[in-house]
């Protein structure tokens, strides 16, 4: 199974550099569980779209001009005159949803199976480092059309910070480079727009390097220890990411070719203009249930503290989380309240989409209540009080006997507790 | 604003689906709604209309609105030759280049000014937006040429504003100066109706009633924020063709690869 | 389903069946990949409005004998020069010079007293000096190519002689470049 080879240019650099069997460790030989469903596909699609939002990002970075009498009209310059120009900014702007998606669905992925908890805790607090660095990177990339939506999203999120006690008013303006959202701002954004995403890539490989190490979680949420427990990452896993990222490729062109705008918003084809708010600000689609957050306290720096606490809160997971159990499969009632906590995320998302007022104001209070219930008292509590379901020993024995009435039959009803 | 949300609720599987009308000041208005022969998965533009509407654009738009994205090199993707082209960039004058002198004002103080080319984009009928606002009571007529991108469900908003002049009801205020109008947002709109029947004359005979020129300037104007449109939906078909293909072949392979393993 | 069909069967044809399956898969992906890359580099060519302005269009009539005007076209100069009857004369002679690239002066000009040619210096590209040189055209001072009179390469690195661009007379002094 290890890496071997007679190529000699291939043995002169591994002698020197064992990248090749590196390589060979962590992508062909790397011993996976051989239970992974469908949720276990968005790991790598994510990673693919991060390579895809580079790759067009770096092209619009040819054409782009980071100023503010040019910014607007060089991205239509992009879309009516470069070659292709259209095809690869609308890519990179419906990319960032279909990264967020892809993500979204990672994390609810680690949420429900217990992905998080021990020894994937740093794994985990890596994976939302990158969320963070995600959203900041997708916030100001979103600035740089410099349409009404950029302009104005960046003067209420950049305000958000005048929140903080004694000296928010000079951190905001230490952001701006100015007093208000100009051109210094652009031109900083765009320098950080470049930047972080290869600061993601060196996360991302963090992320892989902590993952290889103690090995995959997977849907039964158990070690895998019995020899057919695990089988080689290639070809079983190569060929089914490369379908996972074929059919996300199909979602993803379903929106690119025809629906290019309606993740957008209209308001972004209208000039920045810094004497006219829009009627209605609203985030990008993926920022909507933070901001539900943010709205839903009627206190400047309580709906600060709130909203970046929602994510800050995701750090503690591991430990909040007292169960012995990791999979929701074995645990009854959490999976219950998981899918209530899915159904709090959206309407929050809903609330956040909407003017602050009257029900989405009442919706999004009553989650942004649960959302934090749910992580501060539920998840701890539950793992006292719940009973949870009987463990499989092995993945093997689930996979390979659970399907019909064959060989597995002793270790059904009465198994030890976990 | 709540277009895009529906679509994100679609693609969350979220069952709420919510009708999408225009927020009007708070109220909504149901817009009409008109067949648009460029929507659809493999709609393109088409020409006839578009070409009308650039005539309606020229002969009545243009007096007041830029269109300042589009060239007139741009108008052979609408079906105008080249030549046809040139024809109509010359009916329009932009500032010159300085002359041998270096000049750019005759003596009189007026500015110099040479016929427009292919290259020239279609030129802005004021000099600066605070002349614009000048001329027309203080409002500032916006750029048109991404104007239907710039709303939700821009073309039959479009449409709908364009045919929307309507007497105010009775009880309405109306603002010095303002014109009614069912669509716009808040009813009260600094353009008068642009539109009258018989406004232009189409080349092709085409009766130019008030809807058939609202339904052609929309068309045009569609073209014009989205002139990209038409490749973008034969090579998206061809995408889609390919990644379905695809899927199956790598389908078929996963199952072959993973059989051993049962 | 496989144990239905005889051991021996399956082996042969299974791998055959298989390995088509495979070959065929990698390369339809392989081409979706190919044409996939192409916008990426297509995106760095030309762009549409950068071709529209690829045609200057020049007024002669203010350029007297012996006199030279540089107009930019494509972002590069072109020089035009209103030569001497004695420049013209010295071409036409030079065309039985040995010539590093071989031209004759009619093959150069539409109208004799007027040479057009674009003002980048066939060697690396640097903008030759006007009048100067070995042979009263120009001189390159990067690395010391000379022209002559018809902007034809005599002494240097140079390879080739400056390039006429393509133009025509839209009237009687005044010409379409590009």
């Amino acid at each position: 199974m290890s890496f071997q080879t007679n190529n000699p240019v291939i043995k002169w650099v591994e002698y020197r550099l064992p990248i090749f069997s590196f390589l060979h460790h962590s992508l062909v030989e790397y011993p996976t569980p051989r239970n992974f469903n469908i949720w276990y596909q968005f790991g790598s699609i994510a990673g693919i779209i991060l390579v895809v939002q580079i790759v067009t990002g770096i092209v619009l970075a040819m054409h782009y001009t980071p100023h503010v009498d040019y910014a607007f009209d060089s991205v239509e310059h992009i879309m009516r005159d470069v070659n292709y120009g259209w095809l690869i900014r609308y890519m990179h702007a419906n990319g960032a949803s279909m990264f967020f998606i892809a993500v979204y669905i990672h994390i609810f992925r680690g949420l429900y199976y217990g992905s998080y908890k021990a020894p994937r805790e740093l794994l985990w607090m890596i994976g939302l480092v990158i969320l963070l660095l995600m959203m900041a990177t997708a916030f100001m990339g979103y600035v740089l059309p410099w349409g009404q939506m950029s302009f104005w999203g960046a003067t209420v999120i950049t305000n958000l910070f005048s929140a903080v006690p004694l000296v928010g008013e000079q951190i905001v303006t230490w952001l701006w480079g100015g007093f208000s959202v100009d051109n210094a701002t652009l031109n900083r954004f765009y320098s950080l727009h470049y930047l972080l995403p290869f600061v993601l890539v060196g996360l991302v490989v963090l992320h892989l390097w902590a993952l290889h190490h103690h090995g995959s979680n997977n849907p039964l949420g158990i070690d895998a220890k019995a020899p057919g427990d695990k089988i080689p990452f290639h070809p079983y896993y190569t060929v089914k990411d490369l379908l996972g990222f074929a059919l996300f490729g199909l979602f993803f062109a379903v929106f690119l070719f025809y629906l290019p705008n309606a993740l957008g918003h209209p308001d972004n084809y209208i000039p920045a203009d810094p004497l006219v708010t829009p009627a209605h600000i609203v985030p990008e689609w993926y920022f909507l249930p933070f901001y539900a957050i943010l709205r839903s306290v009627p206190d400047k720096l309580g709906g600060v503290v709130l909203m970046f606490g929602s994510i800050f809160i995701l750090f503690l997971l591991p430990w909040l989380d007292t169960s012995r159990v990791r999979s929701a499969k074995f645990r009854p009632i959490y999976k219950q309240f998981f899918w209530i906590f899915v159904i709090a995320t959206l309407a929050l998302g809903w609330a956040g989409s909407q003017p602050a007022e009257g029900m989405a104001l009442i919706i999004a209070r009553v989650g942004t209540i649960y959302y934090f219930v749910h992580f501060l008292v539920i998840m701890p509590l539950l793992g006292w009080f719940e009973r949870p379901k009987p463990l499989p020993k092995s993945i093997a024995e689930s996979v390979l006997g659970g399907g019909g009435q064959a060989a597995g039959a002793p270790a059904s009803p009465a198994r030890g507790k976990a | 604003m709540m277009v895009r949300f529906s679509v994100l609720a679609a693609a969350a599987a979220l069952a709420a689906t919510v009708a999408t009308p225009v927020l009007a000041a708070g109220e909504a208005v149901e817009l009409k709604s008109r067949d648009w022969p460029h929507s659809g998965i493999v709609g393109t533009y088409q020409r006839d209309s578009v070409q009308r509407g650039m005539q309606v654009y020229k002969e009545v738009c243009a007096a007041c609105h830029s269109l300042r994205f589009i060239s007139f090199r741009n108008l052979v993707q609408i079906g105008f030759t080249e030549e046809q082209a040139k024809a109509i960039a010359a009916e329009f004058e932009v500032p010159a280049d300085p002359n041998e002198d270096g000049d750019t004002f005759d003596s009189d103080g007026a500015r110099l000014m040479r016929p427009a080319a292919l290259f020239d984009t279609f030129p802005s009928p004021f000099p600066n937006d605070i002349a614009a606002r000048a001329a027309n009571g203080g409002a500032l007529p916006p750029d048109l040429s991404l104007m239907v991108k710039a709303r939700p469900n821009g073309e039959n908003y479009m449409y709908s504003l364009l045919t929307g002049y309507e007497d105010p009801p009775a009880d309405f205020e109306m603002a010095e100066g303002m014109n009614y109008n069912a669509y716009f947002p808040g009813h009260q709109i600094a353009m008068a109706a642009p539109l009258f029947d018989e406004g232009v004359e189409y080349a092709d005979g085409t009766p130019a009633t008030v809807e058939q020129m609202a339904y052609d300037v929309t068309n045009f104007l569609a073209w014009a924020a989205e002139p990209n449109l038409e490749d973008r939906h034969r090579i998206g078909l061809r995408v889609v063709i390919f990644l379905v293909i695809l899927s199956f072949l790598l389908y078929a392979t996963k199952r072959k690869v993973w059989a051993d393993l049962h | 389903m496989s144990a239905m069909t005889p051991e021996s069967n399956h082996g042969e044809d299974g791998v055959k069946r298989r390995d088509f399956l495979y070959i065929s898969t990698a390369a339809f992906g392989g081409a979706g990949v190919v044409a996939a890359a192409w916008p990426f580099v297509h995106q760095m060519n030309p762009s549409a409005d950068v071709l529209a302005l690829s045609s200057t269009e020049v007024d002669l009539s203010g350029i007297e004998v012996g006199q030279s005007l540089t107009v930019v076209w494509r972002g590069k100069p072109v020089f035009i020069r209103h030569r001497t009857p004695e420049e013209i004369e010295e071409a036409r002679a030079d065309d039985a010079a040995d010539l590093p690239d071989p031209q004759t002066d009619a093959e150069r000009v539409i109208k004799p007293e007027w040479l057009v040619v674009v003002g980048v210096c066939t060697h690396l590209g640097c903008v030759p000096l006007g009048q100067a040189g070995d042979f009263g055209g120009w001189f390159c001072p990067c690395h010391g190519s000379h022209y002559d009179t018809s902007a034809r390469i005599r002494i240097g690195p140079a390879p080739e002689n400056l390039i006429v661009p393509p133009y025509e007379f839209t009237a009687d002094t005044q010409i379409l470049i590009g």
